[in-house]
């Protein structure tokens, strides 16, 4: 039987592996995006089980926004990227201390 | 009569604040007409109000001005009050500082702040004036702060040399220490008669002597205390002994101001104080023989350090210091009215003492020291004739049987006399007697020591002497050193250079005018007011002003004293001038006084030294004090309050900013990571709250 | 019943797969297209628990629009990958033990949710209450209830395009552009010249 925890286990597991994907790929920008990405997926995954099993059709509401926000969110920051890349020739973010302190 | 007493108090201080507030708009000469106007006006007006009291038999009175506090029982008012004591004082002050302001218009004409030294001195005026005419002790306190203020003022004159300005800081605080008994007196007085108004309080003092106080178990006599803490006043004021150390550093301002403060009108404040407050001191046994004391210890004291003196204007600092020690102890045995009288008569004479030095000072282009001096009668004959007169009033010469001498010699000798009649029935007065005796003899060797140091002998400025040099263990310099131009050791003030370069010059006439007018007082004042002061006529003329006890009759037993008493000063005085007429005038011995000052001796030593007063009082009080103002400033105001409140807050933000400023590591993964411990902890929270 | 599971767990495989891939692929490219990949799983997810519509907005925007524009920016740098690999192993095991404490963690909530929230009592999955189609189920929501929203998300959409574009936009030096403001502003005086030309005779420069 399926039930709501198997659909949250899903999103958690789904939810590390994003995050250790950001924690493992401090160099590579861009799979650092793409981990934020899967995050985002599994939120969204949580949110529609809750919806469904709790006959509450907001959490899906939330999903779309969620959704929006992604992509907002996925296009600035590849514009950033891009900046970023025109103006250092590679984009290694390991060294990017320049806003510290 | 009253409109005119409230002009005379008021002219001063007019024409201090015209040259005061507007002297750099109105020039100097206008600003030094009005204020020497204004007091010349002043003095007249006093001269006639003293005359209608003497001669003219003019009642006393009061004039109210103003109300200043009335609380509850405690009342104060503004006013002027015209007596016996006040009348005198009041010509004592007017004309000195009359003929002050007169002479500083010659000796300070290279000066470039004369409104501001002018205005100074009027201010100055206006408060002795208030001190002597109060008619409670909230007016005598306001006048004995505002001569103070103007003693921190004129002594601070040229306050761009360090040594004045510290000078004038050590006159206030040592005063101060003095104001703060004479407050406490002030409370205690209304503490046990409920007023300060003298018209009130003196009718109750007779009812109410024996009125103590209980204290830890002990009964103290009331009258007693209150007496011992305005003495205290008195002391700070006068320089007594134990407040004395701020009159000699007090030359450090101009020579006319030495003259009227410090010689003839704010020292005696003190002595005025206690022959005012006489009936309250004739109830005061304790208090008096305090005063006795004190006053006789000073004399001796502050003769024994003007022996060794080498500063002119010191050698007469010391002097008036010596002086006023006679006067408190005169008032201390009951002799208040001889008090008094060495008060007017001693005004006269050192007035012009201190004006003549400032003449030879002047002559001698600031040259101070004495030891540079010598051979200046022919170069400055005025001056020399002055400071002789000058010289032979403060030595009271004079012949008893005639009764007849210049001015010193009445007051002093009343003095002595006073205190060996009450030395009768009181052994503190024949104590004072025995230091009076000797100090008129120190008195009359230091006094015919600078005159004849300065006038007599061989000059030892300019080219003529080089001896001079060779008591400062030039010696050691080798013999090659000829030159003038090694500076001697000690106080030698002002310019070295022009002693050499410049013969002596006599004064101009605007300050040789004051001189002749006070050699003239010093001469004649003893003679033709002495009956009415301390002789036949002294009921009428005091008429209540001094209150005698019952008891007390010393004024009265001193003029039946033996013989041999009344001849004792002036055998002193003669020992004293023989002495230095040895030391400092005969031929062969023209060196004898400086080789005995190179000796050095263990005497000489302590009494060049002030009896190393400054020493024990920096090493007792004024580093303790200043232990205590560094402990509360630098460790409680800047460490601890500053510390841990403004800059303790700011440096503390400062560095929790910084230190959480790293946490800022620009490092994206860092970020990451930092939020990623944060959902865990949420997590961690949401776990084992919500259960 | 057993359908449902098998396809529960194959797609919810595939999707946990994909994502391992995601991370740990050597080829960028190759790990944007297994992000592709988890999306579909993903949206193959929630079909199963009947948000149908929402499925198709994930296939539609998140891999039509956002994967393609990774795809775009991955394959327009010119990075030297292999160089940017080099601190994976370092990092292994630390990520890894926070990331597993996290998971761990997440289990841990998600049981205690099932047995007692209030999700618990409800048995089946029901996307579209009111028994209508799930797309007709938001329609009905979203445009009442929730227009704010909606129109604020339409907002950030907007901040985002202009975002981007300034952020990347490059005047090319020598690209002929109007500048409207420029010609309407002609006038007759500047724009034009009459010129006299006898026949025969062209134009001289």
């Amino acid at each position: 039987m399926i039930g709501l925890p198997h659909y949250l286990v899903v999103a958690a597991i789904l939810f590390t592996i994003g995050v250790f994907g950001i924690f493992v790929n401090r160099k590579n920008i861009i799979v650092i995006l793409m981990s934020i990405e899967l995050i985002l997926l599994a939120v969204n995954i949580n949110l529609v089980a809750f919806s469904a099993y709790l006959h509450d059709v907001a959490g899906q509401i939330f999903a779309m926004f969620v959704l929006t926000v992604a992509a907002a969110e996925a296009a600035v920051g590849l514009a950033i990227l891009v900046t970023f890349f025109r103006n250092r020739g590679d984009i290694a973010v390991d060294d990017a201390s320049m806003m510290k302190g | 009569m009253q409109t005119l007493v409230t002009i005379l108090v008021f002219a001063p201080i007019v024409a201090a604040a015209i040259a005061g507030l507007f002297g750099r708009r109105i020039g100097n000469v206008a600003s030094q007409s009005v204020t020497t106007g204004a007091l010349i006006l002043a003095c007249g007006l006093s001269w006639y109000t003293f005359s209608q009291w003497t001669w003219g038999h003019m009642e006393a009175f009061t004039v109210h001005l103003l109300p200043f506090i009335h609380i509850g029982d405690f009342q104060a008012n503004w006013s002027i009050r015209i007596d016996a004591l006040s009348a005198t004082m009041l010509i004592v002050v007017t004309t000195v500082s009359a003929l002050v302001h007169i002479y500083s218009w010659g000796y300070m004409a290279e000066d470039d702040s004369k409104p501001r030294f002018f205005a100074y001195l009027s201010l100055f005026t206006f408060a002795m004036l208030s001190l002597v005419t109060a008619a409670d002790f909230m007016q005598l306190f306001f006048g004995w702060e505002g001569v103070g203020l103007a003693s921190y003022l004129l002594i601070g004159f040229w306050f761009k040399k360090p040594s004045a300005s510290a000078a004038a800081i050590k006159a206030f605080v040592v005063n101060r220490v003095g104001d703060f008994g004479f407050a406490l007196g002030i409370m205690t007085t209304y503490w046990a008669f409920g007023t300060i108004q003298f018209a009130e309080l003196f009718p109750q003092i007779a009812a109410h002597a024996g009125k103590t106080w209980e204290f830890a178990g002990h009964t103290f006599p009331l009258m007693d205390i209150a007496c011992f803490l305005l003495f205290i006043g008195a002391m700070g004021k006068s320089a007594q002994f134990f407040l004395h150390t701020w009159l000699p550093d007090a030359m450090e301002g101009p020579t006319p101001v030495s003259a009227l403060i410090h010689a003839a009108t704010m020292v005696t404040a003190g002595v005025y104080m206690l022959c005012l407050l006489s009936p309250m001191f004739e109830y005061a046994p304790v208090a008096k023989n305090i005063v006795t004391v004190i006053g006789a210890v000073t004399a001796l004291f502050a003769a024994t350090v003007g022996l060794t003196q080498n500063d002119i204007k010191r050698v007469i600092a010391y002097s008036t210091c010596s002086q006023l020690g006679y006067m408190f102890f005169a008032a201390g045995v009951g002799a208040y009215q001889a008090a008094m009288f060495h008060l007017f008569t001693h005004a006269f004479f050192k007035a012009l003492l201190f004006l003549g030095a400032g003449s030879v000072i002047h002559g001698m282009h600031h040259e101070q020291d004495m030891r540079r001096y010598g051979a200046l009668a022919k170069l400055l004959p005025v001056t020399f004739i002055a400071m002789t007169i000058g010289t032979i009033a403060i030595t009271g010469l004079g012949f008893p049987p005639l009764h007849l001498g210049f001015a010193g010699f009445y007051s002093k000798d009343t003095i002595i006399e006073a205190a060996f009649a009450a030395g009768g029935h009181n052994a503190i007065a024949m104590f004072a007697w025995v230091i009076g005796v000797l100090v008129a003899g120190l008195t009359s060797f230091y006094s015919w020591r600078l005159a004849f140091f300065t006038f007599n002998g061989k000059a030892r400025w300019g080219h003529d002497d080089h001896h001079a040099h060779d008591d400062h263990a030039h010696d050691a310099h080798g013999a090659a050193h000829e030159t003038h131009d090694e500076p001697l050791a000690d106080d030698g003030h002002g310019d070295h250079g022009h002693g050499h370069d410049h013969k002596p010059h006599e004064s101009p006439w605007v300050m040789l005018v004051p001189l002749i007018v006070l050699s003239i007082g010093a001469v004649a004042a003893g003679f033709v007011f002495v009956d009415y002061f301390v002789g036949h006529h002294q009921e009428e003329f005091w008429r209540g002003a001094i209150y005698n006890a019952p008891t007390n009759h010393v004024l009265h037993e001193a003029h039946e004293v033996a013989d041999w008493v009344k001849w004792s000063p002036l055998v002193a005085s003669l020992i004293g001038l023989i002495i230095a007429v040895y030391v400092y005038l005969l031929k062969g011995n023209e060196r004898l006084g400086l080789k005995l000052a190179e000796r050095k001796g263990p005497a000489y030593v302590f009494f060049y030294n002030k009896w190393f007063f400054d020493e024990l009082y920096d090493a007792t009080f004024v580093r303790f004090a200043k232990f205590l103002g560094d402990l509360f400033w630098k460790g409680g105001d800047q460490k601890i309050i500053d510390g841990l409140g403004p800059d303790g807050v700011s440096a503390v933000s400062y560095e929790v900013g910084k230190r959480t400023g790293k946490l800022q590591t620009g490092y994206l993964y860092h970020y990451a990571f930092v939020m990623l411990l944060g959902v865990a902890g949420l997590l961690t929270f949401a776990l084992y709250a919500f259960r | 019943m057993a359908l449902q599971a098998i396809a529960f767990y194959l797609l919810a495989f595939t999707t946990i797969a994909a994502g391992l891939l995601v991370v740990s692929a050597r080829n960028p490219v190759h790990s944007v297209l297994f992000l592709i990949t988890a999306f579909f799983s993903a949206a193959g997810l929630f079909v199963l628990l009947g948000a149908e519509f929402l499925a198709m907005l994930l296939i539609v925007v998140y891999v039509g629009a956002v994967a393609v524009l990774f795809l775009f920016v991955v394959m327009m740098l010119d990075v030297d990958f292999a160089e940017l690999r080099q601190g994976f192993a370092q990092y292994l095991p630390f990520g890894g033990a926070v990331a597993l404490f996290i998971a761990v963690e997440m289990v841990m909530v998600v049981a205690a949710v099932a047995t007692n929230g209030a999700a618990a009592k409800n048995g089946l999955p029901n996307a579209s209450p009111g028994g209508v189609p799930n797309t007709e189920a938001i329609g009905r929501v979203l445009y009442t209830d929730y227009v704010f929203f909606f129109q604020l998300a339409g907002l950030v959409l907007l901040v985002a395009m202009i975002g981007a574009i300034v952020l990347t936009l490059r005047h090319k030096p020598g690209v002929k552009r109007q500048d409207i403001g420029k010609q309407i502003a002609r006038t007759p005086k500047t724009g034009m010249e009459l010129v006299q030309i006898k026949p025969g005779e062209g134009i001289s420069e």
